[in-house]
């Protein structure tokens, strides 16, 4: 018989049908059910095909252990691989398909690996992938080639192209105890906790609280214990200082105490509410945790373990008492521990008609005794199940005798004719998240099973999660650990049954016989694959674990882990707790990346914008990112290409008046009584003689020696300077002026300011720039005597304050303007003005870039962290009357000396362009490369000069000046004859900017 | 991980850039013993245990801030203004 539907029974509300389609056939479930047991409801065992050998694969557990039954979930085009059908709630229109299969699932072709047993043991892939040694397909390439369709065979649920169109969220909350696990054990624990008045949130992975408790079939508190929960569960809705989060899994335990959630909010409907996201990743920073997370049951590794119609015996009790579902007529139960009796009963409920009991163990408790006479089972003692039969779904099972201590079989095997064989090889306790939390898992002898490490974070369990797997110590544990009273006089605990058949199980984890025994089932690991590992050195458990793939499935080997360490155990000689077990890791399990990333995706830079953007916008400027900032790149007129644009803004700048907009550069306010001596110490040339309302130049290194920043700096007082800084070093300049501060010096009276923004800057510069300024500059003088080089001068343009420094970078009589951001716009609209008469223009960065690269001026491409001022020729503002950071070790040996890459110019010989990046070398080849002097850094054509031009870093730079040399850029096919000159171009003695 | 500024109080970590170790001490600026400069600016202590770091506040009032913080349980025992912590200390 096929499993199906009982008459009565179950939590499932079976008034209202719910209809989805499973591999294109419509099925019928009921509200409560999830796809596993509706399917089963509809006599389906067979669920997906196995991973490397294509076996039929049955469900094996009830819940989110489930490593066999994973499907994929449609969504209109959007596919979602490798849910476990278990995990599934269904609602009408829910679309499934079964994975790993071709062309379907009861027929599949690549059902013949299993053919191909011994040769796609652990390590196929290691040992296959060598390659022949000779021929056109030698070493990996053959493989390579193969690799496509090997793919394809192996695996599990293909990923979806099309676009996620679902809304995901985040949410941080604040709590003092978390709860992970709506069981008995969660549920006292978080009314313990609540009744104190604490902030208590309950997380639980299924959409209803209970647990254990809605299918045990026992009783609580004098009623039936589903019924108590609910109580319990609603109890704690109505309290304001609790939260309940059910279909949440609590997947992660991080530092301080700090959990990350996933809800799955509208998986289960039909369509996500307005405004409801689909998925919300919760991050619940704790004052403590309480792990409730209850058991996973273990298998038993024998041959055949993997047919359908093999499960766990919780599993088959769970699908009996929560979905009221019979999962065969004749059942047998093979077990090497006393809890699976408690499944006997629930069988009987479920309309068995022939069950039978096959325990490894010859004596058993009196307890488990007689649940199997009160159940009328045929009980098998001292016996095992050596193999199964049955396609696709289980029809039989081989008993043969077992002894337990030898762990042999021997006599002669007995076929029982079954549908359902119920598995129980003990329980492990859920300690995922104790183990990520820090700390080495427990053995403990008795229940056979890891148990929780000493908290090293500031956490309990309690129950199950703990090793203590009766209700009755669930409910007083979690009581306790929510902080109820446990004084004499206090409200006495609720009423649980005595629990007394409990998992104390015999040490048998597999039975060696004949045939495929798996311990991982979703990855195809076996007991032999184990023995494998080990014989070929593969001794460490971490190791077992990457050469098998035991444990690396998507169920993370919550139900493999043990057996596996077990297996481990015996062919090492060594005992399971000498062995250890895996450090587990976030996730428990798989989470959805889009609810990791919730609104946090496409471009999520902020943009710096200057206060003059929308005008260069609104000019037809091509913006560039500098940074974060956008500045423009050219201001573009029809039909010019961009050499063309900024060969003219430049001829501009250079014949008549150019304008940039300079906001971007970094600014930062330097103020208090040690200021000067701090920039004293943390510039390399000095600034206490600086006079006010003069500015200098300056220059910074690093600790260790190199080059860090260079910018003005401008002293506007006494105690007061506003530095500059490029643009896109402001950030790390603050930085480390802060650290020199708050760490090296902390006695300097210095207090530092990020200006940047609070600044809008234009840089006017040219021959007539001197005369724009004069027709617009209220309040001061700008001549020579007033506003000399490098002097600072305050007034107004169009009614706005502003400062003006007379400093170039483009090496024309040059003034920077600075005024309030606010009024940057209101400034620069005054500037362009004045300057019509003037023909003043407004260039964009490749014409500053061809101006500064025409006066060989430094930037972050030759300021690149490896440069020392030497290198920049830079060397005469290196003070010899103070140290400053970096002057220690700025002349360790290899910082100096002839062969170091310095700063020059490059002339291109041969009429083309020169490009930043290509080598610099003596000769020559394209097909011979030969050593690299050096690289150009930058490259434009120089109108002033007539010809393309460069700055390099050259190898003995210096002493290359007026010889020839060549450019190597095999990249972009660029080859030839380049001169090497001084880094200074144009107007070398810098009387254009002195006037 | 949360850290505990002085100044902000408990935040979490992704506030925080950790700028170095904290055990090294800055030669006299005037020194010119190059051994003692090498190790200031390159050798750093690797300790499975108490660390002592410098953190700065980067996403919030950029305090620079003295952390003893065990390496092996992220477990933080310790946290000072590394102003306070008075001229020198923890360089």
């Amino acid at each position: 018989m096929k499993p199906q539907r009982t008459g009565i029974g179950g939590k499932i509300h079976r008034a209202r049908t719910i209809r989805f389609s499973f591999d294109g056939t419509s099925y019928e479930g009921h509200p409560g059910d999830t796809l596993a047991s509706a399917l089963l409801a509809n006599g389906i065992v067979l669920f997906g095909r196995s991973f490397k050998y294509h076996r039929p694969r049955g469900v094996v557990s009830a819940g989110i252990d489930e490593p066999n039954a994973l499907v994929t979930v449609l969504r209109g085009d959007v596919r979602e691989p490798n849910i476990p059908a278990t995990t599934i709630e269904i609602f009408d229109g829910l679309v499934a398909v079964s994975q790993n299969r071709f062309p379907s699932l009861a027929f599949d072709l690549n059902a013949i690996n299993q053919l191909g047993g011994k040769l796609l043991g652990a390590g196929f892939y290691y040992k296959t992938f060598m390659g022949p040694v000779i021929g056109p397909l030698r070493g990996t390439r053959f493989w390579m080639f193969c690799e496509h369709f090997i793919r394809r065979a192996a695996g599990l649920g293909r990923a979806g192209e099309a676009h996620d169109t679902a809304r995901y969220e985040r949410v941080n909350a604040f709590c003092d105890v978390l709860i992970v696990g709506g069981g008995p054990a969660g549920l006292m624990a978080a009314r313990a906790a609540a009744e104190k008045g604490d902030r208590v949130i309950l997380a639980e992975f299924d959409p209803t609280f209970g647990g254990s408790a809605k299918w045990s079939g026992e009783t609580i508190d004098g009623q039936p214990a589903d019924i108590w929960t609910q109580f319990v569960a609603d109890d704690l809705r109505s309290m304001p200082n609790v939260t309940l989060l059910p279909r949440t899994l609590v997947w992660g335990y991080y530092d301080s105490d700090t959990m990350a959630a996933l809800e799955r909010v509208s998986d289960h409907k039909v369509k996500a509410e307005t405004g409801e996201p689909r998925h919300r990743s919760w991050t619940i920073r704790a004052g403590r945790v309480i792990l409730a997370t209850g058991a996973l049951e273990r298998p038993i590794v024998f041959p055949g373990n993997d047919r359908p119609g093999v499960m766990l015996a919780s599993a088959a009790q769970r699908y009996a008492g929560e979905y009221g579902i019979t999962v065969g007529s004749r059942v047998a139960v093979f077990t090497n521990n006393d809890s699976a009796y408690t499944a006997l009963a629930a069988m009987k409920a479920a309309e068995c008609s022939s069950l039978v009991v096959v325990d490894v163990r010859s004596q058993i408790s009196p307890a488990a005794r007689a649940a199997a006479s009160h159940a009328g089972v045929e009980l098998l003692l001292g016996q095992a199940v050596v193999g199964t039969r049955g396609y696709p779904s289980l029809s039989s099972i081989k008993v043969q005798r077992f002894d337990p201590s030898s762990l042999t079989t021997s006599g002669v095997a007995r076929s029982i004719s079954v549908d359902a064989l119920l598995v129980s090889g003990g329980w492990s306790p859920t300690l995922h998240l104790a183990s990520q939390a820090g700390g080495r898992p427990v053995w403990d002898e008795e229940i056979q099973a890891f148990t929780p490490p000493q908290p090293l974070q500031n956490w309990m369990a309690a129950g199950a999660a703990r090793g203590a797997f009766s209700t009755a110590e669930a409910v007083a544990e979690g009581y306790a650990a929510g902080g109820g009273e446990t004084a004499d006089d206090a409200e006495p605990l609720p009423e649980t049954e005595p629990t007394i058949l409990l998992s104390k199980p015999a040490r048998v984890f597999e039975i060696k016989a004949k045939g495929k025994a798996f311990v991982d089932f979703q990855h195809d690991v076996t007991a032999d694959d184990v023995r494998l590992a080990h014989q070929e050195g593969f001794v460490s458990v971490e190791h077992l674990k990457r050469y098998t793939t035991l444990g690396m499935g998507t169920d993370q080997g919550k139900t493999s882990n043990v057996p596996g360490l077990a297996i481990m155990a015996e062919v090492s000689g060594r005992q399971i707790p000498e062995v250890g077990t895996t450090r587990f890791r976030p996730p428990y399990a798989p989470v959805s990346i889009g609810a990791l990333a919730a609104e946090r995706f496409g471009d999520l830079k902020p943009e710096r914008l200057t206060p003059m953007h929308d005008w260069h916008v609104e000019q037809g400027a091509e913006m560039m990112p500098a940074g974060l900032w956008f500045r423009p790149r050219i201001y573009a007129q029809p039909g010019e290409t961009i050499e063309q644009s900024y060969v003219r803004e430049t001829r501009a700048a250079r014949n008549e008046a150019g304008i940039v907009d300079v906001s971007t550069l970094g600014k930062i306010a330097v103020q208090g009584p040690d200021a000067a001596l701090f920039l004293d110490r943390v510039y390399t040339n000095t600034f206490s003689t600086l006079p006010i309302n003069k500015a200098r130049y300056g220059l910074m290194l690093r600790e260790d020696g190199f080059v860090l920043d260079d910018g003005t700096t401008w002293r506007l007082g006494q105690n007061e300077f506003l530095m500059t800084t490029t643009t896109a070093n402001a950030g790390k300049v603050m930085q480390h002026l802060e650290y020199l501060l708050d760490v090296i010096w902390p006695d300097l009276k210095v207090h530092l300011t990020s200006v940047t923004d609070q600044w809008a800057g234009a840089a006017i510069g040219g021959p007539r720039a001197r005369e724009i300024l004069s027709t617009c500059v209220q309040g001061t003088k700008v001549d020579n005597a007033t506003l000399p080089f490098m002097g600072i001068v305050h007034g107004t343009i169009a009614q706005v304050p502003v400062m003006i420094c007379r400093l170039s970078f483009s090496g024309e009589m040059a003034f920077e303007v600075y005024c309030g951001a606010g009024h940057g716009q209101h400034v620069w609209n005054a500037l362009l003005s004045a300057g019509q008469g003037f023909g003043l223009v407004a260039y964009g960065m490749e014409a500053l870039g061809t101006m500064r690269i025409e006066k060989g001026h430094v930037t972050g491409a030759e300021i690149d962290g490896r440069t020392t001022a030497r290198d920049l020729h830079l060397d005469w503002m290196l003070s010899k009357k103070k140290s400053f950071v970096g002057s220690a070790m700025m002349d360790r040996e290899g910082l100096s000396g002839p062969d170091r890459l310095q700063l020059v110019g490059l002339v291109s010989l041969d009429g083309r362009a020169l490009s930043g990046g290509a080598h610099i070398v003596e000769h020559v080849d394209p097909e011979a490369p030969s050593h690299s002097l050096g690289h150009v850094t930058a490259a434009c054509y120089s109108p002033s000069l007539g010809k393309y031009i460069g700055l390099a870093l050259v190898s003995g730079g210096k002493g290359r000046r007026e010889t020839r040399a060549f450019v190597s850029d095999p990249l972009r096919n660029r080859f030839g004859p380049v001169e090497i000159v001084s880094h200074h171009m144009f107007d070398p003695q810098g009387t254009r900017m002195h006037g | 991980m949360l850290i505990t500024c002085p100044y902000c109080g408990p935040r979490d970590v992704s506030e925080f850039t950790y700028q170095g170790d904290g055990n090294r001490t800055r030669p006299d600026p005037d020194s010119t013993d190059l051994g003692a400069w090498n190790r200031y600016v390159y050798d750093r202590v690797n300790i499975a245990g108490e660390h002592n770091e410098i953190w700065q506040h980067s996403g919030g009032c950029r305090m620079h801030i003295a952390i003893t913080r065990s390496t092996t349980t992220h477990k933080i025992s310790s946290v000072r203004a590394m102003r306070d912590a008075g001229p020198g200390a923890g360089q």
